[in-house]
């Protein structure tokens, strides 16, 4: 943890509060832009919540997301239940639970979608202590390392 | 006068509310993370709060995109259990006290804290996990409760110093209350978990203990950690940690620890729990 007392205290300025978010591997913070951009699918999504909807979604998904403001692409990603395309596309994760439990998915087997592993293995990897942070803090500090590793096997 | 005589913070996974509504609570899986509860259980039996001021964040139940309000306080009479999608959870209604706050409330404005008033709204499991937590499965919660929801989804989400000068200011509104009240103030959510991306999964057993350590410490440094530490530390959905900061900033400078639980994992989450009570500092000789 970083010595709390020496970080610069109040006001930030956004563009490097937004950029550092950048730096984090696998990870699409749902920041301002992202909710703008993915404002429908965010709606649509919620739009589930609603016993009706989500029959009439079920009947025809296609003629259902057409009702939507949403481009082809985030139609696609949201009938190919493609959970990272459509965080790209900024959807956010609590929004397209709706659709989780639509599918009848829990969350952590929709969750385990986005990763690596299959269902299984994600909850494996769970019980054993989750994912380290371990090099999964910065992709930049990654790269550093990788390339100090490149050097020093080139000597 | 209305006092706070506690703070606790606790997890809010949804699975919790789902293994107490299917009383699954002391299977292999359940049994060791609400066996940390047990103590806290007991101990609300015998410190009866009137009021829990209870600070959440609601999960695109009660608020969709339309509108997103940094703090907004429930001043309503009663709230019910939201339907997440798989029915409204089996829990009694919640009820309002809606002087207390209206008086919270309007005490934070002229405090110069912008506050969003809820009149009416549905509560999701940020808010009635951790009460099922605390309180079990009685025909009506034991207490009132003044629900507190924090925008901890769409950034940017408030700064620590910010939720921790509202618990200051939660605390001054509170103690200018003429009612001689019994008020708690619970922080939820976290601790590590991500919920999204190829990096889902992340859990961070260090960090979330040294977080439990500084909020037991006598200082406020907590207050100065910056978002990207939680997201880089804690995973994407750590950062409601920094609601805890608001009922450890109500506390004033020095606690004393009561109870403090940790389990990993919860379904994507690592289950933290703390119970905190505010000592009284004697006044320095003049
Ligand atoms: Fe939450």
């Amino acid at each position: 943890m970083t010595d709390a007392r020496n970080l610069p205290r109040p006001t930030q300025n956004i563009h490097e509060y937004l950029a550092e978010f950048d730096d984090i591997p696998g990870t699409r913070v749902y920041t301002a832009a992202r909710a703008r951009k993915g404002y429908h699918i965010n709606q649509f999504a919620m739009s589930l919540m609603k016993a009706e909807n989500r029959e009439r979604f079920k009947a025809d998904e296609k003629a259902y997301l057409d009702e939507w403001d949403i481009s082809d692409e985030g139609k696609a990603a949201l009938l190919a239940r493609d959970y990272n395309k459509l965080l790209d596309l900024g959807g956010n994760v609590y929004f397209l639970a709706k659709l989780f439990s639509t599918d009848g998915l829990s969350f952590a087997e929709a969750v385990s979608t986005m990763t690596e592993y299959t269902f299984p293995e994600y909850r494996e990897m769970m019980l054993r202590g989750g994912r380290s942070p371990e090099g999964n803090r910065s992709i930049k500090a990654n790269r550093a390392a990788a390339g100090a590793a490149d050097s020093k096997g080139a000597h | 006068m209305a006092r706070i005589t506690a703070g606790v913070a606790s997890s809010h996974v949804p699975l919790l509310g789902v293994a107490v509504d299917q009383g699954k609570t002391r299977d292999d899986y359940f049994g060791p993370i609400f066996a940390g509860y047990d103590w806290t259980r007991e101990w609300e039996k015998r410190e009866k709060p009137d009021v829990v001021i209870l600070v959440y964040n609601d999960h695109a139940s009660a608020f969709d995109m339309k509108i997103v309000p940094t703090f907004a306080i429930g001043c309503g009479e009663r709230y019910k259990s939201a339907d997440e999608g798989w029915g409204p959870r089996p829990v009694p209604d919640v009820i309002g006290d809606p002087d207390l706050a209206w008086h919270i409330a309007q005490s934070l404005i002229l405090d110069e804290f912008d506050m969003t008033i809820i009149n009416e709204m549905d509560v999701d499991h940020g808010l009635t996990v951790p009460l099922s937590m605390m309180f079990g499965q009685p025909e009506a919660w034991p207490c009132k409760v003044v629900p507190l929801a924090v925008n901890v989804v769409t950034y940017p989400v408030p700064s620590g110093n910010r939720c921790w000068a509202l618990g200051e200011a939660i605390r001054r509104a509170v103690e200018s209350y003429p009612e001689d009240l019994n008020v708690q103030i619970w922080g939820t959510g976290g601790m590590s978990h991500q919920l999204q991306g190829p990096r889902a999964g992340l859990l961070n057993r260090e960090w979330d203990n040294k977080f439990l350590d500084m909020l037991e410490a006598d200082n406020d440094d907590a207050r100065w950690i910056p978002h990207i530490e939680y997201l880089r530390e804690t995973g994407s959905e750590g950062i409601e940690m920094v609601m805890w900061l608001i009922m450890r900033g109500a506390l004033g400078r020095k606690v004393k620890t009561v109870h403090r639980h940790y389990h990993i994992p919860c379904s994507n989450t690592a289950i933290g729990h703390i119970v905190l009570e505010p000592v009284e500092e004697e006044t320095a000789p003049a």
